[in-house]
């Protein structure tokens, strides 16, 4: 039987893992390697590592930090961050890299979808959204650049054109959700779920487990990714990188995935 | 020594660094000569199957393997895209691939599939071995692996299949013909499960 996957995700800026809140206020948490390090030990279901600087900056990934992290994960790793090319993220495939994921490239040339797809399997090719709402009207936008720049662009037409270009896999990341450990945005999920059936994974507001549990009760196989969950603990957010036990694992999801 | 063939589809080094925690030797394949000394052999793949055959073909070293898998009988593991290729051909492409067990490559007929998310099969999956294999040794119904593909191998001799696995329809995870191994999940990302069966392969 297919689980749903519950993913920790770590952002990259200065060489360092951060943690930020609504995209912003970065808070220094480890060192990347240490990290996964300590994921491979708690065995966790995927990775998604994403360098929050690339783009921003307009440079190439750092293939060198890539590699390091690839040679290191024991589990299905997913790099996100700067790639622009096919040749990009074939070289980042090369250095033992499950899956990439883009997202300003994806709507600035949405075309490259399909030729990654073409090259490296569509399974392989992953965008993210990051979605914030209005505040007037409640509408949601597409955002770029770290949530800094608004697009105008309706994040649930763009995730249907995505998945008919070729896009293996969507990633829903809230930007007013993120760090703020109260919950997913479960409006946005469910407006994105209902019109694709690639697989999906959403990102931005876990702050408990049953957080977690909510949105596979809803959604059943599906991605679940948390940063702050899996980097801090305790209402003090001290850092400490955590994962649920595989037997804590299997009680949640009887309770909230073997029961639906 | 377990060589480990290098055509540019990835997933290398997660091999390598496995075996380096086993304390077992592995050598990287680049050219067919690499390939002459080999006594265990690991096809991977994570890509397309189009672009799996012609990086193979192009690589130089497809005869060199031929030889040694086909002729001298050393064990082989096709992974993923790596299985896939040792079919005869394959709905994702139109070469025809490496032919090594009879089978051809499906794609998942998504009517049959039962979630919302239909394709990519992809996340950890349970394997049910249905016959006893050295290579699935030590484990059961409950093995879980990571599996991350839309399209399933299907063996026309049913002997072949050594394990199967539920998407929808009840398919081969794993097929074995002889010296020849092939597993649709990922052992090199499954964790503790990954390496077990790594460390099994290296001891057939």
């Amino acid at each position: 039987m297919l689980y749903p996957r519950i993913i920790p995700c770590l952002l990259v800026h200065n060489k360092g893992l951060v943690k930020t809140t609504k995209f912003k206020d970065p808070k220094y948490v480890g060192d990347p390697i240490n990290a996964v390090k300590i994921f491979n030990e708690k065995e966790v279901d995927e990775l998604i590592v994403v360098d929050i600087d690339a783009s921003r900056e307009g440079r190439e990934p750092d293939y060198k930090m890539i590699e390091n992290l690839a040679i290191e994960c024991r589990m299905p790793f997913c790099y996100g961050g700067g790639i622009k090319t096919v040749e990009q993220a074939q070289k980042i495939f090369s250095l033992g890299v499950e899956k990439i994921a883009i997202s300003s490239i994806a709507i600035e040339n949405p075309d490259i979808v399909s030729k990654l797809a073409e090259r490296v399997g569509n399974q392989s090719v992953v965008v993210v959204l990051d979605i914030k709402k209005k505040i007037f009207g409640g509408k949601y936008e597409l955002y770029t650049l770290n949530g800094t720049k608004a697009t105008g662009i309706d994040p649930v037409s763009f995730a249907i054109k995505m998945q008919s270009l070729g896009a293996g896999e969507i990633v829903v990341n809230s930007i007013d959700h993120e760090g703020v450990m109260k919950g997913y945005d479960m409006n946005i999920i469910n407006n994105i779920r209902d019109v694709v059936n690639i697989p999906l994974t959403v990102m931005g507001g876990a702050g408990t487990m049953d957080d977690i549990g909510d949105v596979i009760q809803q959604h059943g196989i599906i991605g679940v990714a948390a940063g702050s969950l899996f980097v801090f603990k305790g209402k003090f957010r001290a850092v400490l990188i955590n994962y649920p036990t595989n037997v804590e694992k299997s009680i949640l999801l009887s309770k909230y995935f073997l029961n639906r | 020594m377990i060589t480990i063939i290098d055509y540019g589809l990835g997933n290398i080094r997660a091999f390598v660094n496995v075996y380096e925690r086993l304390n077992i030797k592995t050598k990287i394949a680049r050219v067919g000569e690499d390939i002459k000394d080999a006594t265990k052999i690991i096809l991977p793949g994570v890509g397309a199957f189009d672009y799996a055959m012609s990086q193979l073909n192009a690589s130089g070293m497809r005869d060199e393997l031929e030889k040694q898998v086909l002729e001298n009988k050393v064990p082989v593991v096709g992974i993923c895209v790596g299985m896939q290729i040792l079919a005869k051909s394959s709905d994702e492409g139109k070469l025809p691939g490496l032919g090594w067990i009879d089978g051809d490559v499906k794609l998942f007929d998504t009517d049959k599939i039962p979630y919302k998310t239909r394709l990519p099969h992809m996340g950890w999956n349970s394997i049910s071995p249905v016959k006893d294999n050295l290579l699935l040794d030590g484990f059961d119904n409950e093995s879980r692996f990571y599996f991350l593909h839309s399209y399933y191998f299907v063996c026309n001799k049913q002997e072949e299949v050594i394990s199967t696995t539920e998407y929808g329809i009840t398919y081969a995870s794993a097929v074995n013909c002889d010296n020849i191994y092939g597993i649709q999940f990922h052992p090199e990302k499954s964790h503790s499960n990954g390496i077990q069966l790594l460390h099994n392969f290296a001891k057939i």
